[in-house]
């Protein structure tokens, strides 16, 4: 596939365009990543999580900074919510990385949420795949403003950094579930502002209370305040630490192994559907629905149901 | 089309005025198009690049400094430099009847308009444009 040829040859707009394609999905899209998949593999995959406002997009820019001055390449996903009442969305993520603007060992692509709830999109893995592919060494991706059950970016990168801001809740809010849980550092960003030092003792304190990970890696807690870009260079250390740590104790074949089973789990379930879909026509799946409405069958059974029409061989 | 219509909007120049960016981003997404916001003081160099990476189907710019026969021009020229003769661009802003024709026939501005037109009409380009191209 040409496509593909191009992307490896370092060709931009072959990039940009194999972007789009993954993110419409289908059999295109599929054979592209197909085609690319042994290409894969080698990047440090880095997700960047917090409350709207907390400074990712700030935080990202830095980093993405910081990589390149150390001759590194940075390939950056930025998230930010689909209208679930229109569809549309605003993308402003790129707003705050205008400094990376003209520097060809930066790509930098903003993605649509599109009705996934996670806090990435649906295609953000196969994007990172393909940033992945292009021989960027490190992949940032920015979640959209996440609350507390936003983790899915935990189960697509290496390293997870979740920045807090001060003053934002309590030590109870701390040891809820939830997206500290998935973090491999704590970054308190903003730190220039008051309760700044309190934040990091809660969170610190947060940590304390939890058994030694069984992993054997505590998160450390930074401060920052990225807009000055001071705090950058220990955060950035500490993810190449997070990394070393990985690789050196084994974990990073167990963390290969997470994300591949996440990643399998999400296509087959999409597949499933696809196939369904396309066996199945609107008719009969209005049939369906009025049945299950009228109470004279169980929408288990009619998924059942759907499942043996859309995965026999039969009408191939 | 199947896939939402994705658009690059941006202020090239040094204006620093972006309401009116602002209110067509907002018009454009409640359309249910992807925006790709980039704010002010932009190159022509930087949209093209940004209008590349994010594969946009569509470039608004707005442009209040009356630098507009110099930085649109410049675009344009880039974006076929890039290849990205596909792209559709509008401009809005305060621009001259004369220089509009000009823009229009002569560089490959696909609209321009000018302030107070009806937020709609220009949704209603776009998206006629965008269907007419695939």
């Amino acid at each position: 596939m040409d496509l593909a040829q191009a992307l490896l040859d370092g060709n931009r707009r072959a990039l940009a365009q194999a972007l789009t394609l993954v993110e419409t999905g289908g059999p295109q899209a599929r054979s592209l990543l197909s085609a690319l998949f042994a290409q894969t593999g080698r990047a440090h995959i880095i997700g960047v999580t917090g409350a709207p406002g907390a400074g990712k997009s700030t935080l990202v820019a830095a980093l993405a900074a910081y990589w390149r001055r150390a001759g590194r390449t940075v390939g950056i996903i930025a998230v930010d919510p689909t209208s679930p009442f229109t569809r549309g969305a605003i993308l402003g993520d790129r707003i705050r990385m205008q400094t990376l603007s003209g520097d060809p060992g930066v790509f930098i692509r903003s993605m649509a949420s599109r009705g996934r709830l996670g806090g990435i999109a649906r295609a953000t893995g196969d994007a990172v795949a393909l940033l992945d592919a292009a021989n960027f060494d490190v992949v940032l991706v920015e979640t959209v403003g996440a609350g507390q059950g936003e983790v899915e970016i935990a189960a697509a990168a290496h390293t997870t950094i979740v920045i807090e801001t001060p003053g934002a809740g309590d030590d109870i809010q701390a040891i809820k579930a939830g997206i500290l849980e998935i973090a491999d550092l704590l970054v308190v960003n903003k730190a220039d502002r008051d309760g700044a030092e309190q934040t990091v003792r809660q969170l610190r304190a947060m940590l304390s209370l939890a058994d030694p990970p069984a992993d054997g890696w505590t998160p450390p807690v930074l401060t920052a305040v990225a807009m000055r870009g001071e705090g950058i260079e220990a955060i950035a250390t500490a993810a190449e630490r997070h990394l070393d740590y990985l690789r050196n104790s084994g974990r990073f074949t167990g963390r290969e192994q997470e994300r591949a089973a996440h990643e399998l789990r999400l296509i087959l379930q999409e597949t499933a559907l696809e196939r369904v879909r396309a066996r199945v026509s609107p008719s009969e799946w209005e049939a369906l629905i009025a049945q299950i409405v009228a109470r004279t069958l169980d929408p288990y059974a009619a998924a059942d149901h759907l499942l043996e029409r859309g995965l026999s061989h039969s009408g191939e | 089309m199947d896939r939402p219509i994705r658009v690059l909007i941006a202020k090239p120049g040094l204006d620093g005025h972006d309401r009116g960016a602002k209110v067509i981003a907002r018009a454009l997404r409640d359309a249910g198009m992807e925006v790709i916001y980039t704010g002010i003081q932009q190159t022509p160099q930087m949209i093209v690049e940004a209008a590349l990476q994010e594969d946009v189907d569509v470039i608004g710019l707005s442009i209040l400094s009356g630098a507009h026969m110099t930085l649109l021009p410049r675009l344009m020229e880039l974006l076929r430099d890039h290849g990205m003769h596909d792209v559709l661009v509008v401009a809005g802003g305060i621009i001259s009847d004369d220089d509009a024709r000009i823009l229009k026939e002569q560089h490959g501005i696909a609209e321009v308009y000018g302030p107070g037109a009806p937020t709609h009409e220009i949704v209603r380009f776009i998206q006629e444009r965008c269907e007419t191209r695939t």
